[in-house]
């Protein structure tokens, strides 16, 4: 026997469990499954790789299928979504990140890619879009259309991508809320599932921006003395 | 009006998408979860093509293996299309800028996958699925594609059986909608979700479009084989990819003995792993002498999964495994241009689908093949011809929309929960994988065929305990539940009217293949609301 807390919206329930540790995805169909038909979650695939089923433990991002529960545990929807209902969002809105960003191959080029190539975004391309990284990220606090990590880290894997051959074109798209607005707090990094790391993708990414002539607009704001714009 | 309606937005949906798109049409991709959500991503070993980039490879040994595992019930000449595009699939895929591995040489990585002559499967470490799927999406948004998620199938909308579009449920709203379109292509994944708690399928595999299709009046076929992947883990039913096999991981009994070539085909490995479990043995998977470095550069996923779900290390320990379901051949019967057999206007592409390029028994990284290129063409047929000839059909009236509305509506009226819908269904998931798993008995088919007919007869004593109208998990749960009724009687009818041994259809009284009856393909549909069957000849 185990309790958690739900938070849905209007009250926190807590529901006591009656097994012992195993999937938060398990205990939540339990729940629905046995006691209350009407408390509503998303899920999909049971094995970490459809990005369906993320939620907040404790404050945490986490898969429900790929966490076990524990004692006292409360479980929230993800931040920074409209949520839908308990602890459904609605992702659609967040998913425009990636149609600003442009995160897609612009324009292919033919190329010869070897081996380390495509392990230079390997861990890129294994993002699944559960949006933890962009429940987690501080910044939507205040700036809330900031692109998010799983956009720019998509960014990253394409102008990483040698078949690309506009790298300009997502560079000059994710100028204004986009990689400049990052803290480099890493919390993204601390909750991919998939072991992404946004933090350095954006790091990288303001490297590639450099190159195309572009300036970190918050070093341009602070004045050390020489007059700013220069 | 939309020029084409496409249902389900996997691999097959939005490959079909980006060529209507391609061709100048308008397209709407309507599904009931996200894109990236769908079963695609969880493929995992690989695609195939005969690149010869690792062995030496052809078109032909690709054909001959593929027709080989279909025991004999694929339509050649659909296997020798299927074969003959895969290059060029691969190469529109590499175009979008899908992350294949690469070999020394920067070509396309290949591996081998069972039943296979070459290393003829291109892969993506073991998320092929995951990144092929992304990279469509990515594709999808970059064409404008216009997408629409949380819309459930509820019925398609036909008048002469001419299919004029569809109507959903709006999950978000509790809206019940109808989308026209001149034509309509079924992209909604298989049905191996009726084997609830036995199976590598995500929740939503319950044959939503398939279901559809016979209440449309066309046809389904080959329900009966279903393919049982040999290696799920054993507790939560998560699948190991082939291609841990592939590159040399061992099946073992519980005295580390083996018992079976690992790399025949998926039936044969299914069978030898139950028998040994009817004998009372463990089977295990053992990975661990190829070495921590290389299982966690080519197998990641699987590392991760044994570690979480079965809480084994399978660097360091044996790997404890069942066959479950995984897999559907059958599904909605298509002709060669994947019209929709009695239905005019709807194509039918990816695994709702039997194109009959898996026959009896599919050959791992065919299905990825499938949708990919069979979405191409799908979505090229669904232009090329019919759509420019058909009129705008908004204008045609039919009622089916206020009754599918009424019928919703009755669901939230009522709620006799004189039966919980959710423990039938796990009872009968269980049921499924012993009466209609990987071996088969006609008494015990017939038992259970009998059982569910009483079930589905009984489904208006159970209901929604959730009323409400907007974002109810409960109702599409329920209407899946209902789908995957329908598609599994059909299953058990089919299994029970063919007394042979047929690649992944196993009776235990019939261990042959007898050509002279049964290589054939089994047809059923709905008449006058009876479901009628007839068994049509493979012709060669």
């Amino acid at each position: 026997m185990t309790t958690i807390k739900i938070n849905r919206q209007d009250e926190v329930i807590e529901y006591t469990i009656p097994f012992k540790s195993t999937t938060l995805l398990k205990a939540l169909f339990h729940i629905k499954q046995q006691e209350d038909n009407t408390l509503t979650f998303s899920s999909s695939c049971r094995s970490g790789v459809c990005g369906t089923c993320a939620v907040r433990v404790n404050g945490k991002e986490v898969l429900a299928c790929s966490y076990n529960f524990q004692k006292d545990d409360l479980v929230e929807p993800l931040a920074y979504h409209e949520v839908q209902r308990d602890l459904k969002v609605n992702k659609q809105k967040v998913r425009e990140t990636l149609r600003t960003s442009t995160a897609w191959l612009q324009s292919h080029q033919e190329a010869n890619i070897s081996t380390t190539q495509v392990q230079l975004t390997e861990k890129q391309t294994d993002c699944i879009l559960c949006d933890s990284c962009y429940s987690s990220c501080p910044v939507l606090e205040v700036n809330p259309s900031f692109i998010g990590p799983f956009a720019l880290t998509r960014a990253y894997r394409y102008t990483s991508d040698p078949r690309e051959g506009n790298i300009q074109a997502i560079v000059d798209n994710i100028q204004t809320n986009g990689i400049w607005d990052c803290t480099l707090c890493g919390n993204c990094t601390e909750v991919c599932p998939q072991g992404i790391d946004p933090k350095m993708d954006i790091t990288m990414l303001r490297g590639t921006a450099t190159q195309f002539g572009y300036t970190d607009p918050n070093f341009q704001a602070m004045d050390f003395g020489f007059g700013g714009g220069f | 009006m939309i020029d084409v309606l496409i249902i389900g937005s996997g691999g097959a949906g939005l490959a079909s998408a980006l060529t209507v798109k391609e061709r100048g049409a308008n397209v709407l991709v309507v599904g009931k979860s996200y894109p990236t959500a769908s079963q695609t991503s969880m493929a995992q070993g690989g695609m195939n093509a005969s690149l010869g980039n690792v062995t030496p490879d052809s078109i032909q040994s690709h054909i001959d293996d593929t027709i080989k595992s279909s025991h004999k019930l694929c339509n050649n000449q659909m296997v020798k299309q299927l074969c003959e595009d895969a290059p060029n699939s691969i190469k529109w895929l590499e175009k979008l800028g899908v992350p294949f591995d690469r070999t020394p040489k920067s070509k396309v990585a290949q591996r081998q996958l069972g039943g296979a002559s070459s290393k003829r499967a291109c892969y993506a470490q073991d998320y092929t699925g995951l990144k092929i799927l992304h990279t469509l999406y990515d594709s999808c948004l970059k064409e404008g594609i216009e997408m629409l998620e949380e819309y459930f199938l509820l019925n398609l909308i036909t008048e002469d059986s001419v299919v004029l579009g569809a109507i959903f449920l709006d999950i978000v709203t509790g809206e019940v909608k109808e989308i026209r379109a001149k034509n309509t292509i079924i992209a909604t994944g298989g049905y191996a979700g009726v084997y609830k708690g036995f199976t590598t399928n995500s929740e939503g595999a319950t044959g939503d479009g398939i279901a559809s299709v016979l209440r449309a009046g066309g046809s389904v076929s080959d329900m009966e084989f279903v393919q049982f992947h040999p290696t799920a883990l054993k507790s939560s039913a998560t699948l190991i990819s082939e291609s841990a096999r592939g590159e040399g991981g061992y099946l073992v009994n519980s005295k580390e003995e083996r018992f079976i070539d690992e790399l025949l085909p998926r039936d044969v490995v299914a069978r030898a792993i139950s028998a040994q479990i009817a004998n009372g043995e463990e089977v295990f998977l053992d990975i661990r002498h190829l070495g921590e470095e290389k299982l966690l550069h080519l197998m990641p996923q699987e590392v991760h999964l044994c570690r979480l779900y079965e809480n084994v290390d399978p660097i360091k320990e044996l790997i404890p495994i069942k066959p479950v379901a995984h897999y559907s051949m059958g599904g909605i019967d298509v002709n060669n241009n994947l019209e929709v057999t009695g239905l005019k206007n709807c194509y039918a592409v990816g695994e709702c689908s039997n194109a009959k390029i898996h026959g009896a028994n599919r050959l791992g990284g065919n299905s990825l093949l499938e949708i990919i290129s069979l979405g191409r063409l799908a979505g090229k047929n669904s232009v090329g011809g019919d759509c420019h000839r058909t009129k705008n059909n908004e204008q045609i009236y039919t009622n089916q929309l206020q009754e599918n509305q009424e019928y919703i509506e009755g669901l939230f009226e009522e709620y006799p929960w004189e039966r919980n819908f959710y423990e039938i269904q796990y009872e009968l998931g269980s049921k499924f994988y012993k009466y209609a798993g990987v071996v088969r008995d006609n008494t015990e088919l017939n038992n259970f065929l009998n059982e569910l007919r009483v079930i589905k007869a009984d489904i208006d004593n159970m209901g929604i305990g959730d009323k409400s109208r907007e974002n109810n998990t409960n109702l599409v749960e329920f209407l899946q539940f209902k789908n995957s009724l329908e598609v599994g009687e059909v299953l058990l009818d089919s299994a029970l009217v063919r007394d042979e041994s047929r690649g992944a259809h196993y009776k235990r009284a019939f261990p042959n293949e007898d050509d002279k009856l049964y290589r054939v393909n089994s047809l059923y549909w709905i008449e006058d609301d009876v479901l009628q069957n007839r068994l049509v000849k493979v012709v060669d």
